[in-house]
């Protein structure tokens, strides 16, 4: 099986996708992921991206954008350049172990309706 | 694999409601359609926050302020959202602006119409956002999984403009009698423009069937017309107005409002420029950008020096 970690520049934009345009994209802000925390004792959850100069200014910015009804208690910022991601085209070959052991799963196992609490 | 192979792949899984997401193949003429129409809603929803920000500082009381300056900022995060879907797709937010800018992308007629008393801003809140609205929330659905999850977030905050924007409505329809016909006198200027936002009508409409197919479109433009003439043609009522349309009429075999011709002359002489705003909402956003190109240059001076200095740091 051919393993491959793609390095993804551009939010979820392959790399060689970059340019389609003619614009000058040089002068552009950096693009940010931004993971929120909605309340203490969740997961920080991806919410969406934004550009920013800086991680200072993605942290306000994502506060401005997307916690106006206090959707968050913490936040995450992260440079899009620096998001690893597997690849969708391979995605049946890789997941492809975890197919065939349905026995990892309570259910694959028959048991008396007697055995309670379990 | 070959790209009939591809693209019956992609088909089948729009059949079966999976999401396609950015990574995803996907035909070339889905990804131009996502980006034009996305980018136009961004750009809407960014010359939108202009027709409102001509009242936020003459808006009547300190409350009706407030609201009105949460919902233009709604408005501003509603197009990052958005241009944030549409970056996924490939094209730059630069290029996205370029386009506003040179007038190859287009964005959603309504705004080229000024605003002319206070009460417009209820009108816009109660028609133009509840038209949007009944646009936008079959887009939740949409195909396009970041296009899908932007216009979630979109409709939840949507809700509260078009409910502050009746109920300032209502509040004016039991003031005096200045007050009604300035409600009446809005209402009659916004209504025709509100439902030619829903687009030509389906035989003339170029981009329904393939978007359709795609489910990026769910319902057609006439019939969530049809939907939204009903549920105003209900609503006006409890206003005490009435809406500019005399063949506005329930069909009792049709369980619908029947309602007049609209003027499509007009609506094309907008959107091709000839708006009584178009230049002015335009020459608006060129400017902002222009006079903020030296925020943008500092602010990423400022932020190489730092990450220079920490390099520097670093080394030493």
């Amino acid at each position: 099986m051919r393993f491959e970690i793609r390095k993804f520049y551009y939010g979820d934009i392959p790399g060689e996708n970059l340019g389609r345009g003619n614009a000058d994209t040089k002068a552009e802000w950096p693009l940010w992921e931004i993971f929120i925390r909605s309340k203490q004792g969740l997961d920080h959850k991806h919410v969406g991206s934004l550009h920013a100069a800086d991680a200072q200014m993605a942290v306000e910015n994502a506060r401005d954008v997307y916690t106006r009804r206090q959707e968050g208690v913490s936040i995450w910022v992260v440079e899009s350049k620096h998001i690893h991601a597997s690849n969708p085209d391979e995605a049946d070959s890789f997941y492809e172990p975890a197919n065939d052991k349905v026995y990892r799963h309570p259910t694959f196992y028959d048991l008396p309706d007697e055995v309670n609490h379990m | 694999m070959s790209v009939q192979d591809l693209e019956k792949i992609f088909q089948d899984k729009v059949d079966a409601d999976v999401r396609i997401e950015p990574k995803d193949w996907m035909p070339e003429k889905y990804r131009q359609t996502l980006i034009r129409q996305i980018s136009q809603h961004a750009h809407s929803e960014i010359v939108g926050m202009l027709p409102e920000g001509n009242w936020i500082s003459r808006a009547p009381s300190l409350k009706r302020k407030q609201i009105l300056i949460a919902k233009v900022q709604d408005e501003a995060g509603h197009g990052l959202y958005l241009y944030s879907a549409a970056e996924t797709l490939g094209i730059s937010r630069d290029e996205m602006v370029e386009q506003l800018h040179s007038g190859k992308a287009k964005y959603s007629s309504i705004f080229n119409y000024p605003t002319i008393t206070w009460a417009d801003m209820g009108a816009i809140g109660w028609l133009v956002d509840g038209a949007a609205i009944m646009n936008q929330v079959p887009l939740c659905r949409a195909s396009y999984g970041p296009y899908s999850r932007a216009m979630i977030r979109v409709c939840k905050e949507e809700s509260f403009h078009q409910r502050q924007g009746f109920e300032s409505l209502l509040v004016l329809s039991k003031g005096t009698a200045e007050q009604k016909a300035m409600v009446q006198n809005a209402i009659d200027r916004w209504w025709w423009p509100s439902i030619m936002m829903f687009g030509p009508h389906d035989a003339e409409s170029t981009n329904t069937e393939s978007s359709m197919k795609w489910k990026i479109k769910r319902f057609s433009n006439d019939e969530l017309r049809q939907r939204f003439v009903d549920m105003c043609a209900e609503q006006v009522k409890l206003l005490n107005m009435a809406l500019p349309d005399p063949d506005l009429k329930w069909n009792e075999e049709r369980k619908h409002y029947d309602f007049g011709k609209i003027n499509w002359e007009e609506f094309w002489s907008v959107v091709n420029g000839n708006g009584p705003c178009n230049k002015q909402r335009l020459d608006a956003r060129k400017k902002a950008w222009e006079e903020g190109a030296w925020v943008r240059e500092a602010a990423k001076g400022y932020a190489d020096k730092r990450a220079g200095r920490i390099k520097h740091q670093a080394a030493a």
